[in-house]
């Protein structure tokens, strides 16, 4: 079993393998793990290829055995997703805050959404000249009104949105 | 040999006989009665109806339909199981269309055709439409080749179809609308409609009309482009089912301002309807705060699939703890070794857990590790079958689970970082494997990884007596564990391997057992093309196929076969082997 010489190696770590590999298995037979990196194909020799370890960065093909569409589970969190309502209306509407590039861009959907006008936005006034004000529920639970702060600090905090009746978010935007 | 008459007597003795043989299902018993003596072996070809032939190149179609004249169903299996995993070249071959012409001549009475890893054409399920006027099941496994447009061929022409069952299947995105091509006159005897790996959404109108006018449905199994909203849809109409894959269970992404609004899912209702629904999957775009919906039907759940879901242990305790019918169980390693705990707790009954990764990668934060695996060894006592993805493991959860799931007929166990050693004593995995093999007497199919070495091969040789199905990667030793294999298990069927160093000598000690295999994979392992040639030469019988994955020409890499795939044939070498493709 003096192969195996694991003295080296004893303070076991998740390292990447090929530094394992280097340091502990210098006389062994192995075969060279066939990787993504095609080039390796190139170095092969008639001598043990275990000094050569594997590209540990690469992937190794088929490596682990898991087929290739649930290697595709994609994370949910990875969009933002967010519920939009509409004062006096009985549905919601879901929408991802990442395809927006900005706020003239994610009202302007509102807008085709909900079949209204949001009207201009301005710090003082709010949303003038139109019945209808978007606002939103932030991290902490309380309702903002939309606009009020930078778009990315927006899309990261707001939960959830809603599209008030114009004269219950004259409230809103004079918060600290 | 001179052709002999068959008498009157011993005529009306295979009529009898035949009568008898009717009665006769599992293939094995019919696999022996057919060896007694050449009238047996005519009677049980008379009298069986199922055929399995668990290699298509194994024998050529016209054999088939030589030997038995009334068959209703078959099932064809093709690539070995290695291809699942890109290991196998594209073009490498498992065509059904030569099988699909043949029978279309052979078997009017067709009824059943099932297969799995098969390269199936547009044109060859036409073909299966057009030829076999009562067909009734079409059950496809990990098949590719065909698209949508196959599928409406056999929607328009199989009149009485009761089961089309698409699993992981890589189908063509082609955007035929095959949902409307069901026959939209009269109710269909469709009991089971599986497509849940179909990338692109199907007519849902279309869906919902089928559905409600499919009384005997029982089995459904949506894909991920159907939102929860249009599974409550379905489910009303379908109160009788009791296997549903959910489809998205999350809502639809509204994009398209075109799109028409919808209604807050009323969760109470949901599944109230459903009390026969003791299969449940799908979860394919999950939104959490949805899971409650399906508490009420848990009790009754003998199988649950969240494997394509992130659920949290939270978020699984709270569902788990109603499951106690529970069999089978198949999840991400999101749920981690505390939901894993849940589940042994809840779960006395599970037979089967498969435990897949959520990130594949070999330097990941492994969430499951020997801990889960020993809580669920100690809380499901039954189980016979487990699959289980981690970063890390010891030989004592190992052994243990040897010791307290006597049951075992499947461990596979992957320790995704290759070559890793029990992480608290440092030692290969040999003990823990070899426990496996010893103490779990019903033991069929074993797939080993971590650091081994040949001791591990040969605990497995020595006990591993029942072993059909052993798959080996990354094994680190040198040619005595495969000699130790192919000398001990005596009941080895199919052996894949790949990145190991067994060589030549190691292949030579299976000569005598080759022809009682289904086949021998041996991926860039250290077999040289002399080696395989002397094989070939031996064994006249066995088809031995060298090939390189990238199809560069030679098979070789460097001085070793790149691949190595065996197979007894009663045919001889097959005629469609691509270019790339070497027949020694």
């Amino acid at each position: 079993m003096s192969k195996m010489n694991m003295e080296d190696g004893l303070n076991l770590t998740l390292g990447l393998p090929g530094r394992d590999e280097s340091d502990c298995f210098k006389n062994n037979k192995r075969s060279q793990p066939e990787t993504n990196d095609e080039s390796s194909g190139t170095t092969e020799n008639k001598e043990a290829d275990m000094e050569t370890a594997p590209a540990t960065k690469s992937q190794v093909v088929g490596w682990p055995p898991v087929r290739n569409y649930r290697r595709n589970i994609v994370q949910k969190e990875s969009g933002m997703y967010v519920k939009v309502s509409m004062d006096g209306a009985p549905y919601l509407r879901k929408i991802d805050l990442k395809v927006y590039k900005g706020y003239p861009d994610l009202l302007k959907a509102l807008e085709n959404m909900f079949k209204l006008t949001i009207g201009v936005y301005s710090e003082r006034d709010g949303y003038k000249g139109s019945d209808f004000a978007p606002a939103y529920e932030d991290k902490d639970g309380d309702l903002m009104l939309v606009g009020d702060v930078p778009w990315e600090m927006f899309i990261v905090s707001c939960k959830r949105m809603r599209i008030m009746k114009g004269s219950e978010a004259k409230g809103l935007g004079y918060n600290v | 040999m001179s052709k002999r008459l068959i008498s009157g007597a011993d005529q009306v003795l295979e009529n009898v006989l035949e009568n008898v043989l009717i009665f006769l299902t599992s293939r094995r018993d019919r696999n022996a009665v057919s060896l007694v003596c050449k009238s047996w072996c005519r009677a049980e070809a008379h009298t069986r109806s199922d055929l399995f032939i668990g290699n298509c190149y194994a024998v050529a179609p016209r054999r088939v339909t030589d030997r038995f004249k009334r068959l209703r169903s078959v099932y064809l299996k093709g690539k070995p199981r290695f291809a699942d995993f890109s290991l196998m070249p594209a073009d490498w071959g498992a065509h059904f269309t030569p099988w699909v012409y043949v029978m279309a001549g052979a078997y009017r009475a067709l009824e059943k055709i099932s297969l799995k890893r098969m390269l199936v054409t547009d044109d060859d399920l036409a073909v299966i439409a057009k030829s076999f006027k009562g067909f009734k099941e079409l059950v496809l496994v990990c098949c590719e080749g065909f698209g949508a447009r196959g599928l409406g061929v056999i929607a328009t022409e199989c009149r009485n179809l009761r089961v089309l069952e698409l699993n992981e299947d890589e189908v063509l995105e082609d955007e035929f609308d095959w949902i409307s091509c069901f026959p939209s006159d009269c109710t269909t005897s469709l009991e089971s409609l599986c497509f849940d790996c179909l990338e692109s959404p199907v007519n849902f109108e279309a869906l919902e009309k089928l559905v409600a006018r499919s009384p005997l449905l029982k089995k459904l199994r949506l894909n991920r482009h159907v939102s929860i909203q249009q599974l409550y849809r379905l489910t009303s109409l379908a109160p009788q089912l009791t296997d549903l894959g959910t489809g998205a269970f999350g809502l639809q992404d509204i994009i398209d301002p075109q799109q028409p609004a919808y209604q807050e899912p009323d969760h109470g209702h949901t599944f109230a309807a459903c009390k026969s629904i003791v299969c449940l999957s799908g979860f394919r775009d999950l939104a959490h705060e949805y899971l409650p919906a399906i508490f009420p039907i848990c009790a009754n759940l003998t199988s649950l699939n969240l494997s394509y879901a992130h659920v949290d242990a939270q978020q699984l305790k709270s569902v788990i703890r109603h499951c106690h019918k529970l069999r089978i169980f198949w999840t991400l390693d999101s749920i981690c070794d505390e939901g894993l705990q849940a589940v042994a707790n809840a779960c006395t009954d599970l037979r089967e857990l498969r435990v897949f990764p959520t990130d594949p990668s070999e330097n990941a934060e492994g969430p499951v590790s020997e801990t889960g695996l020993l809580a669920v060894s100690l809380g499901c006592r039954k189980l016979q079958s487990i699959l289980y993805f981690c970063q890390q493991m010891t030989n004592a959860a190992v052994i243990a689970m040897s010791n307290n799931c006597p049951d075992l007929e499947v461990f596979r166990l992957c320790i995704i970082g290759r070559y890793r050693p029990d992480w608290v004593t440092g030692q290969p995995m040999d003990e823990g494997f070899g426990a496996i093999v010893k103490n779990c007497k019903k033991l069929t199919r074993l797939a080993v990884s971590g650091l081994l070495t040949d001791r591990a091969f040969s605990y497995i040789g020595q006990y591993g007596k029942l072993v059909r199905t052993l798959s080996v990667a990354f094994a680190a030793d040198g040619d005595t564990g495969l000699k130790y294999v192919l000398e001990g298990c005596t009941n080895l069927q199919k052996l894949e391997i790949r990145d190991s160093p067994f060589g030549d000598s190691g292949l030579q000690s299976g000569l005598h057992h080759f022809y009682n295999m289904r086949f021998v994979w041996l991926s860039s392992c250290r077999v040289t093309k002399q080696g395989c040639l002397e094989v070939a030469r031996r064994l006249p019988k066995l088809v031995v196929e060298v090939f390189r994955r990238d199809e560069e020409d030679g098979g070789e890499r460097g001085d070793f076969v790149n691949t190595l795939y065996m197979y007894r044939s009663l045919d001889g070498p097959r005629a469609d082997a691509p270019q790339f493709v070497k027949i020694l």
